[in-house]
Formats: C-alpha cells, sequence, structure tokens
C-alpha cells in the first residue's frame, strides 16, 4: 500500500509536468469543448493533483494500518 | 531572480540587516522544539538544533550550493517539446570561484545558507524525544545537500519552477513546505513515541505536553524577528522589491502572524473553554509560514486573511494529523510549516494583487511537485538511511530520556524526575 502511495504521488507529478511541458498556454482544444473552459492544461493539473490525494492518502494510511497490526 | 541592476549602497545595507536577523528565527525554533519537548531530552534536542544547523551549513557548502546555484548562472537543461528546462545547476563545488563580496549572487548565497539552517531544524521538531543524534546529522546532510538546493534551484535558480511562472519570495515553499514535508517523513519512519497511541487510552491518542510553556512562547518573539528578516531579504534579493517595499514585507508578515495567534487563541478557547499556549505558539509560527511566499505581493488585507486562515488550518491539522494520522509530531511542524507554507503558496496564486492569469496554476504545480517529488524523494531518501543505519534510538534509550542516553547528563539535573516517567506504557 505504501509503495503504490508514493508511485501515486510520484504519478500525479508526472502528470502535472508533462501538462505544462506538452500542452502550451491557452491552447483550446476541441476534446475539452466539454470542461467548459477549454483549458486542457489547468484539467490535467487537476487530475494529477487529484492523483496526489490520493497517493498521500494511502501513504499516510498504510502507516497506521501498519501501527494497528502491531497492536 | 537576481535584480538585474546592481543594488544601491541602502538596498546593500538593509539586505545585510535583514540577513543579520534570521539566526533569531533560527534560535526561536530551536527554543520551540526543545520546550515542546519532554524536560528529560531538553539538552538533546537543542544540541541536535546546533548540530543539525552546523551539518546544514557544511552540506550547502560542500554540493548544496553546486545544485542550486542562482538565477542567470549556469545550469544543465533539457530540451522538451521545442523548449530548454532549466533542471539542475551546474556551479562548482566548495563555492569554488566566487567573488565573495556584496554583489546579489554572493548575498543570496548567504540568505541560503541561513535559511538552509533553519529548514534543517524543522523536521527535529517531528522526531522530538526519539530521533538519534547520529541520525539527525545524517539526515540533515541529505535535506540541506540535495533535497532542499534542488528544489529552491527549481524556484530561485531559473529553473523549471521559475520558468512557467511559479513565485516564491521569501520561502514558503522552498523553506517552509520542504521542511514541513520532510518533517512528515520522520515522523512516519521513526513512528511515535512510545506509549502514544496504547490500547490502554480508549483509541485515542494520549497527550504528552511540552515541558516548557514560556520558553515556546517567548521563542515566537523571536521567531517573528527573525521572519522580519527573513521574509525582507528574501523579498529584496528574489522577488526585486525595492527599499521601499520593505515596509509591505513587514507590516504583511506582522500581520498575518498576528491573525494567525488570534484565530488560534479564539478556536481553541471555543473549543476547550481556554486558550491553548502550545496551539496558540503553532498559529503565530503557522501565520509566519503562510506569510513567506506572499510577504511582498499581498494587500495588508490578504495578508490577515491569509493569516486568519493558516491559524485556523494549524490548529485543526494538528488535531486531526493527530487522531486520525497517528502521526506523532510533538511541535505540529507538519501543520506549521508544511501546511502553512503551502496554503501560504496558494493564497499567493489566488489572492495576491497585480497575479498573472497563469499565476493560480503555477502555484499549484508548484504544490503538485511539493507532494509529488520532495514528499516521495525525502522519504525514499531517510527510508534508505533507516534501512542502513536505525534512525530511532533504543526503547531503553527513550525511557531514559535522550539527556542521559545519548548525552550522559541531564539538562535539569536539579529537577527530581518522577517515577511514573521511567514506567513503560
Amino acid at each position: 500500500m505504501r509503495l503504490t502511495g508514493l508511485l501515486l504521488l510520484v504519478s500525479g507529478w508526472a502528470i502535472v509536468l508533462a501538462a505544462f511541458v506538452m500542452l502550451g498556454a491557452a491552447m483550446p482544444r476541441a476534446a475539452f469543448v466539454m470542461l467548459g473552459a477549454a483549458m486542457p492544461r489547468a484539467a490535467f493539473v487537476a487530475a494529477g493533483v487529484a492523483i496526489e490525494i490520493l497517493g498521500l492518502g494511502l501513504v499516510a494510511r498504510s502507516h497506521v494500518s501498519v501501527r494497528e497490526a502491531r497492536r | 531572480m537576481i535584480p538585474s541592476a546592481a543594488p544601491s549602497e541602502a538596498a546593500t545595507v538593509l539586505e545585510l540587516a535583514c540577513l543579520l536577523l534570521i539566526p533569531l528565527a533560527i534560535a526561536g525554533i530551536a527554543l520551540v522544539n526543545t520546550g515542546l519537548g519532554r524536560s528529560r531530552s531538553a539538552s538533546h534536542a537543542m544540541l541536535a538544533s546546533l548540530c543539525a544547523v552546523s551539518v546544514a551549513a557544511a552540506a550547502y557548502f560542500v554540493c548544496g550550493f553546486a545544485i542550486q546555484g542562482f538565477a542567470g548562472g549556469p545550469a544543465h537543461t533539457i530540451a522538451a517539446a521545442g523548449k530548454q528546462w532549466n533542471w539542475i545547476a551546474a556551479q562548482p563545488l566548495f563555492l569554488r570561484g566566487l567573488a565573495l563580496d556584496a554583489s546579489p549572487a554572493c548575498l543570496i548565497l548567504w540568505l541560503q545558507v541561513l535559511s538552509v539552517g533553519l529548514v534543517a531544524l524543522i523536521p527535529l521538531g517531528a522526531g522530538l524525544d526519539r530521533w538519534r543524534l547520529g541520525a539527525v546529522c545524517a539526515s540533515t546532510f541529505l535535506l540541506a545537500g540535495i533535497v532542499y538546493p534542488l528544489f529552491a534551484h527549481w524556484v530561485w535558480g531559473g529553473g523549471w519552477l521559475a520558468q512557467i511562472g511559479f513565485v516564491d519570495a521569501a520561502g514558503g515553499a522552498p523553506v517552509q513546505a520542504v521542511g514541513g514535508l520532510t518533517a512528515l517523513s520522520i515522523a512516519w519512519i521513526l513512528g511515535p513515541r512510545r506509549g502514544k497511541y496504547s490500547s490502554s487510552e480508549g483509541g485515542m491518542p494520549a497527550a504528552i505536553p511540552g515541558h516548557n510553556a514560556v520558553l515556546v512562547l517567548f521563542a515566537c518573539f523571536l521567531v517573528w524577528t527573525g521572519w522580519l528578516g527573513l521574509n525582507g531579504a528574501g523579498a529584496m534579493l528574489f522577488g526585486g522589491a525595492p527599499v521601499g517595499a520593505l515596509v509591505r514585507v513587514g507590516l504583511n508578515t506582522t500581520l498575518s502572524a498576528a491573525m494567525a495567534g488570534l484565530a488560534a487563541a479564539a478556536i481553541t478557547r471555543a473549543r476547550f473553554g481556554r486558550p491553548d499556549a502550545s496551539l496558540c505558539a503553532n498559529g503565530w509560527i503557522g501565520g509566519l509560514a503562510a506569510s513567506s511566499a506572499g510577504c511582498l505581493y499581498f494587500d495588508p488585507a490578504v495578508a490577515a486573511l491569509a493569516g486568519l486562515v493558516a491559524g485556523a488550518l494549524v490548529v485543526f491539522t494538528v488535531e486531526w494529523l493527530d487522531v486520525y494520522g497517528e502521526i506523532d509530531d510533538p511541535t505540529g511542524s507538519v501543520s506549521v510549516h508544511a501546511i502553512g507554507g503551502i496554503w501560504g503558496v496558494l493564497a499567493l496564486g489566488f489572492f495576491a494583487r497585480s497575479g498573472s492569469p497563469v499565476q493560480p496554476l503555477a502555484q499549484v504545480a508548484g504544490v503538485a511537485t511539493l507532494l509529488g517529488f520532495v514528499l516521495p524523494f525525502a522519504y525514499s531518501l531517510n527510508w534508505l538511511l533507516d534501512r542502513f543505519s536505525p534512525q530511532r534510538v533504543a526503547p531503553e534509550g527513550e525511557r531514559q530520556g535522550l539527556d542521559l542516553h545519548e548525552l550522559g547528563a541531564g539538562a535539569y539535573p536539579e529537577f527530581v524526575i518522577h517515577r511514573e516517567d521511567f514506567l513503560q506504557r
């Protein structure tokens, strides 16, 4: 669980990084019209951060469960 | 960024004055760590602080500055999507080739040696009463020699975060958040103090209060004074602020700390019936941490709001991490520095005056880098260190107290130690 959480943290960051490197500023994409503002970069950054939060939760949970098992 | 024009003599004198105040912040954080720990580890906490600052300065001298560098200095880049992305500096090791005069690059070097000392003290608070002195030194070397300089280069050395527009005037992300997230790694790896989470407490963590509230509250004044210097020097050297902007910086720093302290006092008064001294101190320092990133860019009202939110965040997250996260952080370093610092970075993106339209996204990217790179990196390095040499003191040493176990003498030899201090819970 801990390793998965750490990998999710890094994966989320990689998505954010890729969004800034690969997607130019304010480049509307037709596929993202459903997102309203047509801001693919913002959408990818939000997705990356969401994955990071999931990873952080997993890492935190892994430390709690280890202690629960020791009790 | 380094100001392009040569600074005036008055600006240089003010920058030097600000730099001279920063050791007060370091002393203050060391006192907070000591006061919030147990009396039987007080001497150890102060010595560990001194050692951490020394090791941090040495590590930064050996390789830290070579990795961090300064904006406009030599650096390694990666080409991606038709653009060169600056990721690490290419300065020589051991500060070779630097003129060491009053140039902006050298003033930045001095500021960074002081800042890295401050960063090194933040994880100490999370590892109080159970972190071996040797492990403190080894872990600090990794933090000050690798983790901090790399992230600081991305923010202040012309790195890729600076290229996408990330802004931080005085270290909300590189100093506070990096230190706070390393503290989180340390708290996870060391585990809680003995007796903190025992089944006999009905599932609730035991309260282990600090041993000297006066020390902690006095330290708040020291930290405030030091922070005025830290934020002032950062704003001038990294933000390119003119001399007159120091008024705004000082006002914002003070307002943020004051509102955070008041928020913490009001919340603890409402929840527990009376203000809690240690949480008020934590709130005060959390407000200072929240002011670091945007001290140059906030309007005073925004700085006050940032402080108010930081104070509330610190109070609630200290309890939340303790009860639900089972993270034994005796000084609240994670809440104060990581959460306070990250909140300040985000507040700069969303509430600062005259920010560019891309500023919020750039600030979020900075926070994503802290969570997605700095935290796993710091955790992995400290985990590896723990594999080679356990960072936690032996159970007998923890029962006895680190003063006697590691130093051979207590901080308060005239005090009678209560019998229950030696009982294993």
